[in-house]
C-alpha cells in the first residue's frame, strides 16, 4: 500500500537564472512541507533526467545538494512517461518495505537553459540514430506521422484535434502558474504556424522551465488520504518505424493491466490526468484508455464531457499544452493537480468529485506507457 | 521471391543507393534495422537483401519547422513511413503530394550532405 502524502509544483514558463537543481529543490521543499515531513524523514529519492544538466547520477547529486542521505536513490529515464514511472516505482518501493517516504522529483530550465534549436534537436534523438535521425525528423514530425495515420483510420479531423488545445487553454486560464492563459479558439489553432503536418504550433506543447515533486509514503502523514490503488506499464517499441498497428499501442495494454491491478474500471473514473504532449497524443490516449469511443474524443470535448464541470474533468491545470512542459516535471504536474482535486484544494478549479482518478503517461513516440489509478480514502 | 544479396551495411545509411533489409534463414522473418541476429527467433543466420524500393505510404508528415539550420536550408520536406513490398516498414523522404495508401517507388536524393531515400507516386 502507498499514499501520495504531499505535492509541490512551481509555475511553468520562464525561470531566468534558475538551474535544474534550483527548480527541483523548490518543488521538493513544497512537496515535503505539504506532506508535513522534514528532510531527515525522507529515506528514498527518485528523480528523472534533465537535458540541460545531463549527469550519470542525478539523483545522488540532488540528494547531496538538497541535504538528504537516503537508503534508496537513483534516477529514472522513460521520456515523457518518467513522472508516472517514478511514481509507480516509489509505490513498489514503499510497498516492499524498502523505504518509508520516497521523494519523487523532476525539474529543468529547459526553456532558458538552452536554445530552442538545441531543445528540439536533443529531443529528436529519441529517433533511431541510423535509420531515422539522418532524415531530419523532429518530435512533432514523429507525432505528425502518427496523427496522419490515426486521422486516416478513424476519421479524426484537424478541427477535432484543435478542440483539445482549446480545452487545455480554457483550463489553464484560471491557473496562475500556467505558462499560457489567454483563451484561444479552434480558428486560432487552425491559423497557427504549421510545424509538422497535420500539427500546428498550438497543437504542440511549449518548452518551459519548471519543477514538480511529490512524496510517496507507506502510511498517511496528514489528512489527505490519496492512495495508489494500482498501476501498470506497457512498452511496445522505441522508434515510430517499429511501432505496432494503431490498435495494438501500449496504452490499451497498460490500462488493462492497471484495471486488473486496481480492481477498478473506466466507469469508476471521476477525474483524468492524461499526457498531452500534442493534441493527437491526448485524442489517441483518451480513446486507447477507453475514456471515449474510437474517433469520438473530440465530440466529447465539445460536449463538455472533459470540462471542469463535466463527467470526467481532464487536466484541469491546462496540461502540457497550456500549463507547460519542462521535461520530467511536465507530466508530474498532472499528478500534482490530481492530488489538489482529490483533496479539494484546487480553489476555483475545483471539480465536484475527484474520488477516483486515472493517470496516464507516455514516453518516446507512444512507446512507453504507465497507467495509474488513485483513490481517495477516508 | 528472389533475393539480391548485398554486403552487410551497403545501403543508403552508408551512402549506397539501396534500401536493404535482413531475412532470417531459420524463421523467414524480415527486419529493417540491421543487427547480428533475428529479433524474432535469435538466429544469427541472416542474409542482407536489397529491397525493390517499392511500397505504399503508411503515414506522412510535412516538416516545416526543422531542428537544425542545416535541415532548414532544404525548406519544408516530407517524411513518410513506407510499408515496403517485402514486408518491413521504413522511414524516408517523399514527394509533397503523397497521401496514405499511395503506391510509391524510391529514388535517392542528398539531404544535409547525406544520401536519403525519396519516394514518389508510381505513375499508373
Amino acid at each position: 500500500m502507498s499514499f501520495v502524502t504531499g505535492v509541490g509544483l512551481t509555475s511553468f514558463g520562464r525561470h531566468e537564472g534558475s538551474s535544474t537543481l534550483d527548480l527541483m529543490s523548490t518543488a521538493a521543499e513544497l512537496a515535503m512541507a505539504d506532506a508535513g515531513l522534514e528532510r531527515r524523514q525522507i529515506d528514498g529519492v527518485i528523480c528523472g533526467y534533465s537535458t540541460t544538466m545531463p549527469h550519470i547520477m542525478l539523483a545522488t547529486v540532488f540528494a547531496e545538494h538538497f541535504g538528504i542521505q537516503p537508503v534508496y536513490c537513483h534516477a529514472v529515464q522513460v521520456g515523457g512517461a518518467t513522472g508516472m514511472a517514478m511514481t509507480m516505482l516509489a509505490h513498489c518501493i514503499v510497498d516492499a518495505g524498502v523505504a518509508r517516504h520516497v521523494l519523487v522529483v523532476g525539474g529543468e530550465n529547459r526553456l532558458t537553459g538552452q536554445s530552442r534549436d538545441a531543445s528540439v534537436q536533443a529531443l529528436a534523438q529519441v529517433g533511431h540514430p541510423v535509420y531515422e535521425v539522418p532524415l531530419g525528423p523532429t518530435i512533432p514530425a514523429y507525432y505528425g506521422l502518427i496523427a496522419s495515420r490515426y486521422m486516416h483510420e478513424y476519421g479524426v479531423t484537424e478541427e477535432d484535434l484543435a478542440a483539445f488545445a482549446v480545452l487545455m487553454r480554457e483550463h489553464a486560464a484560471t491557473h496562475p502558474g500556467a505558462q499560457f492563459r489567454e483563451r484561444i479558439s479552434v480558428g486560432d489553432v487552425m491559423a497557427s504556424k504549421p510545424v509538422a503536418s497535420p500539427l500546428k504550433l498550438l497543437d504542440c506543447c511549449p518548452v518551459s522551465d519548471g519543477g514538480a515533486a511529490f512524496v510517496i509514503s507507506r502510511e498517511r502523514t496528514n489528512g489527505f488520504g490519496v492512495k495508489v490503488r494500482g498501476c501498470a506499464q506497457a512498452h511496445t517499441h522505441q522508434h515510430v518505424t517499429a511501432a505496432p498497428a494503431l490498435a495494438e499501442f501500449g496504452a490499451e495494454i497498460a490500462v488493462a493491466r492497471a484495471k486488473q491491478a486496481s480492481g477498478l474500471s473506466i466507469a469508476d473514473v471521476r477525474y483524468a490526468a492524461i499526457y498531452d504532449s500534442f493534441t493527437i497524443t491526448l485524442a489517441m490516449l483518451l480513446e486507447d484508455l477507453g475514456l471515449a469511443p474510437r474517433g469520438e474524443a473530440a465530440a466529447r470535448v465539445r460536449a463538455g464531457y472533459f470540462s471542469r464541470q463535466g463527467h470526467v474533468p481532464l487536466n484541469t491545470h491546462g496540461g502540457l499544452l497550456s500549463y507547460g512542459h519542462c521535461g520530467v516535471g511536465g507530466a508530474m504536474a498532472h499528478l500534482v493537480e490530481t492530488h489538489l482535486q482529490m483533496t479539494e484544494r484546487a480553489g476555483d478549479r475545483q471539480v465536484r468529485d475527484a474520488s477516483i482518478a486515472l493517470l496516464h503517461g507516455d514516453g518516446g513516440v507512444l512507446s512507453s506507457h504507465v497507467t495509474m489509478f488513485l483513490e481517495r480514502v477516508q | 521471391m528472389s533475393l539480391d544479396p548485398l554486403p552487410m551495411n551497403a545501403d543508403w545509411t552508408t551512402g549506397v543507393e539501396a534500401i536493404a533489409f535482413q531475412r532470417c534463414r531459420r524463421c523467414d522473418a524480415v527486419q529493417y534495422f540491421r543487427r547480428g541476429f533475428c529479433r524474432r527467433c535469435g538466429s544469427t543466420a541472416l542474409e542482407t537483401c536489397r529491397a525493390s524500393g517499392t511500397g505504399t505510404v503508411y503515414a506522412v508528415t510535412r516538416v516545416v519547422r526543422a531542428a537544425t539550420a542545416e535541415a532548414r536550408a532544404h525548406g519544408p520536406y516530407t517524411i513518410v513511413l513506407v510499408d515496403a513490398a517485402e514486408g518491413f516498414r521504413l522511414m524516408a523522404h517523399g514527394a509533397e503530394n503523397l497521401a496514405i495508401g499511395d503506391a510509391i517507388a524510391a529514388r535517392f536524393i542528398a539531404f544535409t550532405g547525406r544520401l536519403v531515400p525519396f519516394f514518389e507516386k508510381i505513375k499508373s
